[in-house]
């Protein structure tokens, strides 16, 4: 897929994003904008995935660490075919599959059940463990938030990852910079970011999260590079794609009024018309 | 009791699971720096490059566990009771019960029986805080036969389950040829008329010794052992309350969420009864040798014989 191929399927994913977080009247659309190009990019370039055998044994794995940007996720494997997007609709419903956090029994596609931030990079270092023990081929991926970063247990993974010299595990910070309760500098900050997955022993590429040819070239230098795991940390802007959303903590985990996402639809086909 | 065999739970873990690695290739062990005090070791001398020691980062073991197992992988994660069902619970709910893994955890040095250490490394909390994750499968053996079959029932059943073993070596109650594990299954240890006593764990032998002696005072105890606390034989203890009429509870766990709640959830619903559980009284425990705490604590044979006499007075 080409560049603007893969703008346009991003583009499309942001709609999902919105449509899903606006039917559900909750959820979170701040972080999955600013994901929505990563996201695009594992599932459309990336990853040797089958949205027809979504437990194929020798399909890469990928761990959403951040499960609160299940919205993000589940606009993704939908448009790469593993269910409707129409069923995005359903999101947070009283019976929908489409749980407000990945729920790996019952999401095609959903490798591991997440949620409680900090937990999934353990999965995602016992997936790859299991690869090394195997001799699989398989890769993992992960994805945090910068602010998810502030749990003790992500660095309890990423010593255990870069002492076992996991180089199938690709670790990814969407670094929007913006939490709850304000920047994540204001909180508890968590920078310098890079540093400290150098110091865990681990190959660290930083990017822009909306570039293409960046995310491309990193995950390129992640498969090349051998005996240390890779970290990519990827500077984003939250609420990207929403003009009223960009960039606002406020945006982390509230849902638009219908007013708001119709300004929020027209905003991404604005978008959609000049990627032609 | 010095004629009989005596072997602490803690080491039947670490060989049934250098027994069963043989068989079972799947079988992965993973440790927190505490290989040498779990028994683990025996597995890791036998299959070293199915062992992984984590370091001392339990919360981060049980999500990789939790990953392991999505790949096939049956781990067993072992570490004390305090670490494995304290430190780790918020990852043993999320990342292993909630999506239903295929991950086991052996916690060793379980109870006030830990002895010297004291309260810090006595977990008397870890059998409530894993029955009351949803599908949470939780055994606590009271001996060497029963602890190695509560091994191999555990990686024969699909799902989470919880294992508690004793750092304290405790006599050989079951070994004769009739002997058969299953799990979710109680087993009548001594017939009774008068009261039931329901045991689990260590002190299924210090119960027995307490029917003894009961029996010598005209009161005739049924004892039951139950190795599975979830899900609990409910037939079993039901049937028991309506044929004695009294129920004892005894464990080496708080009163409150272990044993003896499970066995009063049951009756308060299908058979009202009067129950005493004996156990640790909301309390924490403390320094001192492990066969004198048992003793301070009223939860050897003669604690728990003058409470049940008292309660059946």
């Amino acid at each position: 897929m080409d560049t603007l191929a893969l703008k346009k399927t991003a583009n499309e994913v942001r709609k999902g994003i919105v449509t899903a977080v606006h039917s559900a009247k909750s959820g979170h659309p701040g972080g999955s904008l600013s994901a929505a190009d990563i996201l695009t990019y594992l599932y459309f370039e990336e990853m040797n995935i089958d949205p027809k055998d979504p437990k194929k044994a020798d399909r890469d794995r990928f761990v959403l660490s951040k499960g609160h940007i299940a919205p993000g996720f589940y606009s993704t494997l939908a448009q790469r075919g593993f269910f409707p997007v129409e069923d995005l609709k359903t999101l947070r419903h009283v019976g929908s599959y489409l749980q407000g956090h990945p729920d790996m029994k019952h999401i095609p596609g959903v490798d591991m059940s997440s949620g409680s931030l900090g937990q999934g990079g353990s999965a995602a270092v016992g997936m790859a463990l299991a690869g090394k023990l195997d001799n699989a081929s398989y890769r993992v991926y992960c994805l945090f938030g910068d602010g998810e970063i502030q749990e003790g247990q992500v660095w309890e993974a990423s010593m255990f990852a870069g002492a076992h010299k996991l180089d199938n595990l690709v670790f990814i910070v969407d670094n929007n910079g913006l939490q709850i309760d304000g920047s994540v500098e204001d909180v508890c900050s968590p920078y310098p970011i890079a540093d400290k997955f150098k110091a865990f022993n681990f190959n660290v590429i930083e990017i822009d999260a909306h570039d293409f040819e960046q995310i491309e070239g990193a995950f390129k230098k992640a498969r090349e590079t051998k005996g240390m795991p890779t970290a990519i940390i990827a500077k984003s802007t939250k609420g990207k794609g929403v003009s009223f959303m960009e960039n606002q903590a406020s945006w982390h985990g509230t849902a638009p009024n219908d007013e708001q996402y119709a300004q929020a639809m027209a905003d991404l086909e604005k978008i959609g018309e000049s990627l032609k | 009791m010095a004629d009989v065999k005596k072997i602490a739970t803690r080491e039947s873990y670490g060989n049934a699971l250098a027994e069963l690695g043989k068989d079972y290739p799947d079988l992965v062990v993973l440790d927190a720096d505490l290989a040498a005090a779990t028994k683990t070791g025996v597995f890791k001398k036998a299959f070293p490059d199915r062992h992984i020691d984590c370091g001392i980062a339990e919360s981060n073991m049980v999500g990789i566990a939790a990953g392991l197992a999505t790949t096939g992988k049956i781990p067993f994660v072992s570490s004390f009771a305090m670490f494995a069902s304290g430190r780790a619970f918020e990852q043993v709910r999320n990342s292993v019960g909630y999506p239903k893994l295929n991950v086991k955890i052996g916690a060793t040095h379980a109870g006030i029986s830990v002895g010297e250490d004291g309260a810090t490394h006595q977990c008397c909390e870890d059998l409530a805080l894993m029955r009351v994750i949803p599908g949470m499968v939780v055994m606590n053996p009271s001996d060497d036969i029963e602890a190695k079959a509560a091994v191999k029932a555990a990686l024969d059943y699909q799902g989470p389950v919880y294992i508690r073993f004793g750092r304290l070596a405790v006599p050989v109650i079951n070994d004769n040829p009739d002997y058969k594990f299953e799990l979710g299954k109680g087993v009548v240890l001594r017939e009774g008329k008068d009261v039931t006593l329901v045991a689990t764990g260590l002190e299924v032998g210090e119960t027995l010794a307490a029917a003894e002696k009961l029996a010598a005072d005209g009161i005739d105890a049924k004892v039951i052992n139950i190795h599975t606390i979830k899900p609990l034989d409910e037939d079993l203890i039901v049937a028991a309350a309506k044929e004695t009429g009294k129920v004892v509870t005894i464990e080496e766990h708080s009163v409150i969420g272990g044993l003896g709640s499970a066995v009063c959830d049951c009756l308060s619903a299908k058979a009202p009864t009067q129950v005493l559980k004996i156990g640790v009284n909301d309390t924490f425990g403390e320094s001192g040798p492990a066969v004198e705490l048992i003793k301070k604590y009223g939860l050897d044979s003669e604690g728990i014989y003058a409470k049940v006499k008292e309660f059946m007075a």
